[in-house]
C-alpha cells in the first residue's frame, strides 16, 4: 500500500492491473483505425468527399432510416459524410502531426542551444518561453492569421509554433542536468565535439520525457486546429478537416444534427484516446515522473 | 516580502508586454502597408501618400517604432475600419459582456471541481471517486465548440429548455457558462484531489491522527491549507484557457463578448481591433500571473526564498 499511496496522480485504471489494462488498448484500437482512415482515406471512401448529390440532401444516416447507400448520411449539398469525414481526418490527423514535429524540432533545437550556449542567447530563448507561455496560443493564433492572411503553410506553421515552448524549456533543463553526469563529462573528456555528445549521448538519455511532451502537445494541436477550423479560420473549402466539418454542421443541427455530431465525436474520442495513451505511456516510459 | 523577488517579477512582466508589443508592431510592418490594407487597391496614390505620411510610414523605421509606441501611451490603438471608431472604444464596450460570462465560468469551475477533488480524495478509491474522476477526465478532454454544440441539440432543440444564443436574461447564462466552465472544473478537480492525496500523506497528518485532533479538524486546519499552495497556481494557469475558450464558447452562443469580437475582426481582417484585443489579453494575462505569483510567494514562504536564488 505504501507504494500506491506516494503516487497521488489520478489514474482510471488502478496500479494492480496488467501491464495492458482494457481501457489503454482500446484506445489504442481506436487511434489505429484513425490512423488507418488518414492513410487509406482515398481508398476506403465509397464517393468523391466534394461530390455532389442534391436530389439526396440532409440524408439521415443508414442506421436511422437513411437511404442505404450513405451509412452516415449527406451534408446540405447532399455529399457523403462517410467520404467527408475519412478526408477530414487525413487532413486533421496529417496537419496535427506535421504541426507537433516541427514544434518539438524547433523546440528541441532552441532548447539544446539554450544549455549550449548559455548567456544572452539563452535568456533571450527563456525570454519568448515566457512569452509563449504567458499568452494563450489560440489569440496569438488569431492575431497571426489577422495580420497575415490564411494559407494552409502559414497554417502549418502556426500549428508548430504551438507548444515548442515546452520542448525548449524541458530539454534546456535536462540538457543542463545530465551536461554535469559523469557520462557526459566522460566523452567530453575523450574529445567529443558537442554535436556528437548532444546527439549521441544526451539526446537518448532525455528521449522518453520528449516522448511524453509529444504525446500531451499532439492533443492539443489537434484542438487548436478544429478550434481554428471551427472557428472558419482555419482550414477552408475545398479542403475539409474535422473542425470543419463540425463548423459547418453547426447550421442545420435542427434539420441535421449527425452532420456536426459526427466529426465532434470523432475528436472528441482522439483526444481522449491520446490523453488516455499518453498518461499510461508517461508511467511506462519515464520513471522520474513517477509520484509526481 | 522580499523585495528582489517583487522586482523580479515585475521586470519579467515588462519585458513580456515589451515583446508582445513589438511582435505586433513588426508583424503589422511585414504583413503589407497598413494604409493599403485601409483604403483597398484603388486609392489615389496622393490619398495614400497624405495618410501615410499623417501615421508616420513616410519615416524610418526606429521612428515609426518611436511614435507606435508613443500613440499606444497615447491610447491611440487605431481606427476599427468596419465603423470607423476607436478600435478602444469598440473593445471596451465588449468587455463587461466577456466578464460576466468569464467571472460566472471561473467560480462554476472553482466551485464545482475543488469540492469535487477534496470529496473524492477523502474517499480515495471508493465508486464515487472513480464516477467523480472519470468524468472529470471527460470534462475536460471534450473539445468546448462540441460541448456546446451538444448542449444547444440537447437543451435548445430538442428540450427546448433553453435560449441557443444571445445574452438577455439570465437563461442565456446557462449553456455558455456550463460550456466555458467545464473544462476547468474537470482539470480543477483531478488537480484537487491529487494535491490533496499528497498531504494526506504526509507525516504531520499522522502526527496530528495520533496526538488525537479530530478528523474534521485535521481536514481543515492541517490538510486544506497546503494542499491550497498547488491549486492557487493552477488556477492561474486556468485563466489562459478561459480566455482561449470564451473567443470558441462566446461564437457558439453569439455572445456579444469580446471573443466573438476578434473572431469576426480576424475574419474581416480589421486589423486595429486584432491588435487592440492581443495588446489587451497579454496585458490581463500578464497582470494575473504576476498576482499568482506575489500570491504564492505570499502563502508559501519557502518559494520567495528559492526562486530568487535560480528561476526554473
Amino acid at each position: 500500500m505504501a507504494t500506491t499511496d506516494t503516487n497521488p496522480r489520478f489514474r482510471l485504471t488502478p496500479r494492480s492491473a496488467t501491464k495492458y489494462p482494457i481501457l489503454v488498448l482500446s484506445c489504442f484500437g481506436f487511434l489505429f483505425v484513425v490512423l488507418l482512415a488518414a492513410v487509406f482515406a482515398d481508398l476506403l471512401a465509397p464517393k468523391s468527399y466534394t461530390a455532389l448529390d442534391l436530389p439526396n440532401r440532409l440524408q439521415a444516416p443508414a442506421f436511422l432510416g437513411g437511404p442505404a447507400q450513405y451509412l452516415l448520411g449527406t451534408d446540405e449539398l447532399g455529399r457523403d459524410i462517410v467520404s467527408r469525414l475519412l478526408f477530414a481526418i487525413r487532413v486533421s490527423v496529417f496537419v496535427a502531426i506535421l504541426g507537433t514535429v516541427i514544434g518539438a524540432v524547433i523546440g528541441t533545437f532552441l532548447g539544446f542551444l539554450a544549455a549550449h550556449a548559455r548567456g544572452w542567447v539563452e535568456e533571450g530563448i527563456m525570454m519568448m518561453v515566457d512569452v509563449q507561455a504567458a499568452v494563450p496560443f489560440l489569440i496569438i493564433a488569431l492575431a497571426v492569421l489577422a495580420f497575415f492572411g490564411n494559407s494552409l503553410t502559414l497554417f502549418i506553421v502556426i500549428m508548430g509554433i504551438n507548444g515548442w515552448e515546452n520542448y525548449a524549456r524541458l530539454t534546456r533543463g535536462m540538457v543542463l542536468s545530465a551536461s554535469s553526469h559523469g557520462y557526459a563529462m566522460a566523452v567530453r573528456s575523450l574529445g567529443a565535439r558537442p554535436w556528437r555528445i548532444y546527439g549521441r549521448h544526451i539526446l537518448p538519455n532525455i528521449a522518453s520525457a520528449l516522448i511524453v511532451q509529444f504525446t500531451l502537445n499532439f492533443p492539443s494541436t489537434i484542438l487548436l486546429e478544429t478550434s481554428l477550423s471551427f472557428l472558419g479560420l482555419g482550414i477552408q473549402p475545398p479542403l475539409t478537416s474535422l473542425g470543419q466539418m463540425l463548423g459547418a454542421g453547426r447550421n442545420h443541427l435542427i434539420l441535421a444534427w449527425w452532420i456536426a455530431v459526427i466529426p465532434g465525436v470523432t475528436i472528441f474520442l482522439t483526444t481522449l484516446s491520446i490523453s488516455i495513451v499518453g498518461d499510461w505511456l508517461r508511467d511506462r516510459l519515464d520513471p522520474t515522473l513517477r509520484g509526481r | 516580502m522580499n523585495l528582489r523577488f517583487v522586482v523580479t517579477k515585475i521586470f519579467r512582466a515588462l519585458v513580456t508586454i515589451m515583446i508582445v508589443l513589438s511582435f505586433v508592431f513588426i508583424a503589422l510592418r511585414v504583413s503589407g502597408d497598413p494604409i493599403e490594407i485601409l483604403l483597398g487597391d484603388e486609392a489615389d496614390t496622393d490619398v495614400i501618400e497624405y495618410y501615410r505620411a499623417k501615421y508616420g510610414l513616410d519615416r524610418p523605421i526606429h521612428e515609426q517604432y518611436f511614435l507606435y509606441f508613443k500613440g499606444l501611451m497615447d491610447g491611440d490603438f487605431g481606427i476599427s475600419f468596419k465603423d470607423e471608431r476607436d478600435a478602444v472604444d469598440v473593445v471596451v464596450e465588449r468587455i463587461p459582456r466577456t466578464l460576466q460570462l468569464g467571472i460566472t465560468s471561473f467560480l462554476f469551475g472553482l466551485l464545482l471541481g475543488i469540492p469535487l477533488g477534496i470529496f473524492a480524495a477523502l474517499n480515495r478509491n471508493s465508486a464515487l471517486d472513480r464516477f467523480t474522476m472519470g468524468f472529470a477526465v471527460l470534462g475536460y478532454s471534450i473539445p468546448n465548440f462540441f460541448l456546446g454544440i451538444v448542449l444547444i441539440l440537447i437543451f435548445a432543440m430538442w428540450l427546448r429548455f433553453l435560449p441557443s444564443s444571445g445574452s438577455g436574461t439570465w437563461y442565456h447564462m446557462i449553456m455558455p457558462v456550463v460550456t466555458l466552465g467545464t473544462a476547468g472544473a474537470g482539470s480543477l478537480a483531478r488537480f484537487a484531489r491529487s494535491s490533496m492525496l499528497e498531504v494526506l500523506n504526509k507525516s504531520y497528518m499522522r502526527a496530528a491522527a495520533a496526538k488525537g485532533v479530530p478528523r474534521l479538524r485535521r481536514i481543515n486546519w492541517h490538510a486544506l491549507p497546503n494542499a491550497a499552495i498547488p491549486i492557487v497556481t493552477v488556477i492561474g494557469f486556468r485563466l489562459g484557457d478561459l480566455v482561449a475558450g470564451s473567443v470558441v464558447t462566446e461564437t457558439v452562443f453569439a455572445w456579444p463578448g469580446v471573443g466573438r469580437l476578434l473572431v469576426t475582426s480576424v475574419g474581416a481582417r480589421d486589423l486595429a481591433i486584432v491588435q487592440t484585443i492581443l495588446i489587451l489579453v497579454a496585458l490581463t494575462m500578464v497582470i494575473a500571473n504576476l498576482l499568482v505569483d506575489l500570491i504564492y510567494g505570499w502563502i508559501d514562504p519557502r518559494i520567495r526564498v528559492s526562486s530568487t536564488m535560480e528561476k526554473d
